[in-house]
């Protein structure tokens, strides 16, 4: 970070005055004098780069983005040593600069959609690419618009006459030395967004342009010259990039609600307005209860977030190493606990980011405060990288699984496993709902519990209605959307559960007295707030009398 | 999808006709949309006016928003102020008038994208606090556009709390003018519109000194800039006060004044005065300095607040009819993403809103035009309702709007964010309205004040406003629902709304109460109550905006198809807040956990029947494709075309991009030593 901070090439101007050409500019620069010191400092570890570039770009996107975290990372992955050799050094030396056009127009989260078709001709030893309807044309390629002159195409494979899928493919879109477009490829920019301003999302389209057999990707699956079709071992591996991606971006929420924070607290420590005790000067709008109201909650959150963060970091290096391993046991949980904490953290930043900008009255608004910037360089994460809601419902579908598997007296591990306990209770006359958990509102273990409960009753109550509509109607398909909301609503009360009992546990491994109290009033201020928001789902389940949530709300107001 | 068949599409061209997966969906319309859209106006003879002014502002070139989304902030403002000149030629041609009935359609004709707005705020002010003589001396100046006006209120360090206001006016009666000066740099004016390079003129507000004392905040109308070269006047300082979210096209300004002195004319006097040996005289309420605000606040709900919603639910009902996504039953076609029940979930509730909010500003608005002839009248008496309506509605309804934009924005997914859609710069303009004319927790503060006061008065039987009365008859009870149809009866969630405002007020009235008894500073106690205020002030125009909902789908009894679809966004609209907001309705036990379950069944089953008229309902808001200016949005559902046609106009694709010669081309021939 030093060397970037002392660095006069890296001096940022202030990009509020700068337009679209000119960020995008800006940007290159600095992306082109940051790959240049990376070789002349040696860094070369993907976790250093990652803190070189972030410093030297301050959490803004940049054009390489693409290249540096999709391209690099699935030519390592997915290539065969020979396209190692071919590919792979001219990209890191940056003769080669690629991008990942997966997203078409009409097609994101849902993959098997993508429309893009590459048909194999053992006549040439070629396959042809095309993008047969306007829907096809890929849309929103990070560096595809101005900067890249390879990117690697997701397509409809088709060989023999028949489709087999997705496969990725290395397609030079630009002329190495000129940087025209190649005949047969029409690429530009997709124009002005929200924000990204410093990125070149573009378009690709593509017509009969033509590619040696030997570009597609082949570690797993394969293409033989005379265009017979070589399966991958296990289909499920490619989740493994996502997973990771998804990941990431639970730690990014954390860092952006972070900031948010910061600029909110400090601003209102130092702005002073109206009056709160007749005659005294005015105060900081920081002692107004709903100021307070607004922003510390957000900080108790900005910090449940970060330990959430660490923690699927964690996880992901542990469980991606027994995958090598060949172990793929604990790769479901990891998907879905990725697919919905993705969800819960990135709304709830998206929201809190903004929160903290209205805190700031009609100074957040302007440019110059910081946070318009922050907000929508981070929105677009509610939708990249899997769609929110779609998300919610893939954890949803490992939670009814693991219900019913609970339910046909199977047992559950991981953080599912308290959906255990509902069989249990299910030999006692009463329903799960009709339990009360003796909650104690002082104490974070016990309010682990309550949220746990909390997500079995929703899990269940779910599961009974996709059951209920199961009974009423056919099709499987039509029960599970008329029960969609429900389901939703249940993975958000699993990963509510799962980030107070992160939260709580982390307490105890902090070993400084002083900040575990402080990171103790926090978590309490986390769990209790989470309740105070959804006291229905509390009351409604019997977990929490009407006597507990007024204290709730009042114990919230006090650890402001 | 296949839309198109292989090969048989010409990029960058739009096809003619309608997209079949949105023609289909006008076809089962439950009613008549173009009946639906001249109740919405108020009646056939509006639609004909409005049609006719969108369509003479959108075939003249000179307002056409065309390349709007790849302007610079500079070129924003010039077209700005193009089109604000050139409305006034087209006024004269077209014999509109400032009090016709066009007038009130060619802000929406022009999507607020024009100068001067801040101009009309400053001639509303002089005709509302100014004295006959003042107003017949500047408004005939003004209407003529000899000067042009700005109203200089908010300052760096203070907006909402006007009495903390710095600037000051210091009368000097030895040469009879006020002297005005923004003592430190938070006194600094900031914010106001037209102001940054605009103005001639502006009202500023001061506080007033006559022999040392202070009088409070009062108006003043300042001339900052030259009328023969625009220069600024002595003293004067001035400028853009730089990069905003949205709003490119108003110059917000700052302004310093050091010992600018103003005639004792410029005071605007009609309820007060300074008379010449510096007597001060008062008639009238205080609080009639902020009548301009509070209009102000009522009538910006309808063009800046609605409006945008509605905008927003036409573009994204129209997208999710046309986007198709995933497979909803195996071996069919991919399905409309319209046909999920989560993203009916997200849209539905929101142009539920858009309807009720709409109405409850139409009734607002007739409200607030009787008290201002009452105050014209010099009778006050419905001036604390009426500021108290006024701040808690706009607080309700920006914050319910702002955020139901946002979700209309996130579910359009990647293609919600580029600025083409539209979406993002409905979102950015919306979201300035929960800040300006007061921020939104400080004005649901002012109506539970308000509330509070009434409910103390009501419960030692004084007698309240109309509109308060239900705070007397808190008691506790049950909701009589037995099954899920129950909670489709008016009635039944009204007096649910009803009941839990009247608990939230009167619980945090015992609670204000029991904390002043025990010792504590009566404004110590108000802070801590503060957060449940806000939550009362919200749930009374939340129950409100539901009564007054409900009342209007009865008085429709004679338009059948309308009621009947009506009738539905009305339970929608209720049952999404008492689903949304379980806690509190539950909480005393007024509903129970079993009747929670059949709120949410009822809320659930509306879904699927309102989305069959989703399509219908949006088009009722009859706007054109051009002021949604949208490539999602448009009738005719062309969505993909419009938006590779538009991203290909882009200046991006236009021109030569520098940063290939400079600093890539070095870079992919590694010979990038030193920049």
């Amino acid at each position: 970070e030093a060397l970037v901070i002392n660095d006069p090439d890296f001096q940022h101007e202030d990009l509020n005055f700068l337009s679209r050409s000119q960020r995008y500019e800006q940007a290159i620069r600095k992306s082109s004098m940051m790959v240049m010191k990376l070789r002349e400092y040696g860094i070369a570890d993907p976790e250093e780069i990652y803190w070189f570039k972030s410093s030297v770009h301050r959490g803004r996107p940049e054009p390489l983005d693409l290249h540096l975290g999709m391209f690099l990372p699935t030519l390592l992955t997915q290539a065969t040593p020979e396209q190692q050799d071919r590919f792979f050094m001219p990209a890191w030396n940056l003769e080669i600069i690629g991008t990942y056009a997966q997203t078409e127009m009409g097609h994101g989260t849902h993959l098997r959609g993508l429309e893009t078709t590459a048909t194999y001709d053992p006549a040439t030893q070629e396959f042809i690419l095309n993008s047969p309807t306007v829907t096809s044309i890929k849309w929103w390629p990070g560096g595809l618009g101005k900067t890249s002159n390879h990117a690697i195409v997701l397509a409809q494979l088709y060989t023999q006459g028949q489709c087999k899928g997705l496969h990725a493919f290395v397609v030079p879109i630009r002329q190495l030395g000129t940087h025209q477009p190649l005949p047969g490829i029409t690429v530009g920019d997709i124009g002005p967004k929200f924000g990204y301003d410093e990125m070149d999302n573009g378009y690709l389209k593509m017509d009969n342009f033509r590619i040696p057999r030997e570009n597609m990707l082949m570690k797993y699956a394969q293409v033989e010259p005379d265009g017979t079709y070589v399966k991958p071992v296990s289909d499920k591996l490619t989740y493994g990039t996502m997973v990771f991606i998804r990941s990431l971006i639970v730690g990014d929420s954390a860092r952006s609600l972070s900031r948010a924070c910061t600029i909110a607290i400090r601003y209102s420590a130092v702005r002073h307005q109206s009056e709160l005790k007749p005659g005294e000067p005015e105060p900081q709008i920081l002692d107004y209860q709903t100021q307070q109201y607004k922003l510390f909650p957000l900080l108790a959150t900005a910090y449940a977030f970060h330990f959430v963060g660490a923690y699927i970091k964690d996880t992901y290096h542990r469980i991606s190493g027994d995958i090598s391993e060949g172990d793929l046991t604990e790769l479901p949980e990891l998907h879905a606990l990725t697919a919905g904490l993705k969800a819960f953290t990135s709304w709830t930043a998206n929201a809190g980011i903004e929160e903290c900008r209205m805190a700031c009255g009609g100074h957040g608004y302007s440019r110059c405060s910081g946070i318009p910037d922050i907000y929508v360089t981070f929105t677009p994460s509610c939708t990249y990288e899997g769609e929110n809601t779609v998300m919610m419902l893939q954890t949803a579908r490992f939670l009814v699984k693991s219900y019913t598997q609970v339910s046909s007296g199977q047992q559950v591990t991981g953080m599912v496993s308290y959906l255990n306990d509902l069989s249990r209770q299910r030999i006692q006359p009463q329903h799960v709902a009709a339990r009360t958990v003796a909650v104690w509102i002082s104490d974070p273990a016990s309010l682990v519990e309550a949220y746990k409960a909390r997500a079995a009753r929703l899990v269940e109550a779910a599961a009974k209605n996709l059951q209920a509509e199961l009974n009423h109607r056919k099709s499987k398909e039509d029960a599970w959307n008329r029960t969609s909301v429900d389901l939703v609503r249940a993975s958000e009360a699993h990963c509510h559960y799962v980030i107070v009992k992160l939260f709580t546990a982390k307490l105890s491994e902090v070993s400084d007295a002083a900040v575990r109290a402080v990171l103790t009033e926090l978590c309490l201020l986390y769990a209790l707030y989470g309740i105070s928001k959804n006291t229905g789902d509390f009351l409604q389940a019997g977990i929490l009398t009407d006597a507990q949530v007024t204290q709730v709300n009042q114990r919230v107001k006090e650890l402001l | 999808m296949a839309l198109l068949e292989t090969g048989k599409y010409v990029p960058g061209s739009v096809p003619s006709g309608v997209n079949p997966d949105i023609a289909s969906e006008r076809q089962t319309a439950s009613f008549s949309v173009e009946k639906l859209t001249a109740w919405l106006d108020g009646g056939a003879e509006h639609t004909r006016i409005r049609r006719a002014v969108v369509e003479a502002i959108e075939c003249d070139p000179v307002f056409s928003r065309e390349n709007q989304y790849f302007q610079s902030q500079n070129e924003r403002y010039e077209a700005a102020v193009r089109k604000a000149v050139h409305l006034q030629k087209k006024m004269r041609e077209m014999g509109w008038t400032e009090n016709g009935p066009e007038h009130k359609y060619i802000h929406r004709a022009l999507a607020g994208d024009v100068a001067f707005l801040l101009h009309r705020i400053f001639m509303r002010s002089i005709s509302t606090l100014g004295s006959d003589k003042q107003v017949a001396k500047w408004i005939p100046l003004a209407t003529q556009y000899q000067l042009i006006g700005s109203y200089a209120q908010t300052e760096l360090g203070h907006g909402t709390y006007l009495q903390g206001l710095e600037t000051t006016a210091v009368f000097d009666i030895t040469t009879q003018e006020f002297i005005l000066n923004t003592p430190k740099i938070s006194a600094m004016k900031w914010w106001p519109g037209d102001m940054g390079r605009s103005a001639t003129h502006t009202v500023v507000f001061a506080q007033l000194y006559v022999h040392g004392k202070c009088y409070g905040v009062h108006p003043f109308i300042v001339q900052i800039r030259s009328l023969q070269d625009h220069s600024l006047c002595p003293g004067v300082t001035a400028g853009d006060i730089g990069p905003k979210m949205n709003f490119e096209h108003t110059d917000n300004g700052f302004l310093m004044l050091q010992n600018v002195r103003v005639p004792k004319e410029n005071m605007l006097n009609k309820f007060c005065e300074v008379q010449p040996d510096g007597t001060y005289v008062r008639w009238g309420s205080q609080k009639i300095n902020y009548f301009t605000m509070t209009t102000v606040r009522v009538s910006v709900l309808s063009d800046e607040v609605v409006v945008p919603l509605m905008k927003a639910c036409t573009i994204a009902v129209r997208y999710a009819a046309v986007r198709r996504q995933s497979k909803l039953r195996p071996g069919e076609e991919e399905a409309k993403i319209l046909d999920y029940q989560t993203q009916q979930e997200k849209l539905l509730p929101q142009l539920a809103a858009a309807y009720a909010f709409h109405l409850i500003t139409d009734y607002l608005q007739k409200l607030f035009d009787r008290g201002y002839r009452e105050i014209q009248r010099k009778n006050f008496d419905t001036l604390p309702e009426l500021h108290a309506f006024s701040s808690g509605f706009k607080a309700l309804i920006s914050q319910y709007c702002t955020s139901a934009v946002d979700i209309c924005l996130r579910a359009c997914g990647g293609h919600g964010y580029s600025l083409l859609s539209g979406l993002p710069s409905l979102y950015t303009r919306i979201l300035a309205s929960c800040i300006y004319e007061g921020e939104n927790t400080v004005l649901l503060l002012q109506t539970a004040r308000f509330l509070v006061k009434c409910f103390m008065a009501a419960s030692t039987g004084q007698p309240v406003p109309p509109s308060v009365t239900y705070l007397a008859a808190v008691k506790p009870g049950k909701c009589p629902a037995k099954n899920k149809l129950d909670f489709l009866s008016p009635d039944i969630y009204t007096e649910a709304y009803r009941h839990t405002a009247a608990r939230l007020v009167s619980s945090t009235a015992a609670k204000l109460q029991d904390l002043i008894q025990s010792g504590v500073k009566k404004h110590d106690a108000w802070n801590q109550c503060t957060v449940q205020l806000a939550q009362a002030a919200k749930a009374h125009c939340h129950y409100i905006t539901v009564k007054n909902f409900a009342e209007t789908v009865e008085k429709l009894k004679t338009q059948a198809g309308i009621q009947k679809i009506m009738k539905h966004l009305c339970d929608l609209f209720a049952l999404h807040g008492i689903f949304s907001n379980a806690g509190v309705f539950l909480h005393d036990g007024y509903l129970s956990g079993a009747q929670m379950d059949m709120v949410t069944a009822s809320y659930l089953d509306l879904l699927p029947v309102i989305r069959k008229d989703a399509v219908p309902l949006v088009d009722a808001f009859d706007f054109t494709d051009k002021s949604l200016n949208s490539a999602l949005g448009s009738y005719d559902g062309h969505v993909y075309q419009r938006l590779y046609e538009w991203a290909q106009n882009s200046p991006t694709n236009k021109q030569m991009s520098p940063a290939y010669e400079r600093y890539l081309k070095p870079l992919l021939h590694n010979k990038l030593s030193k920049l």
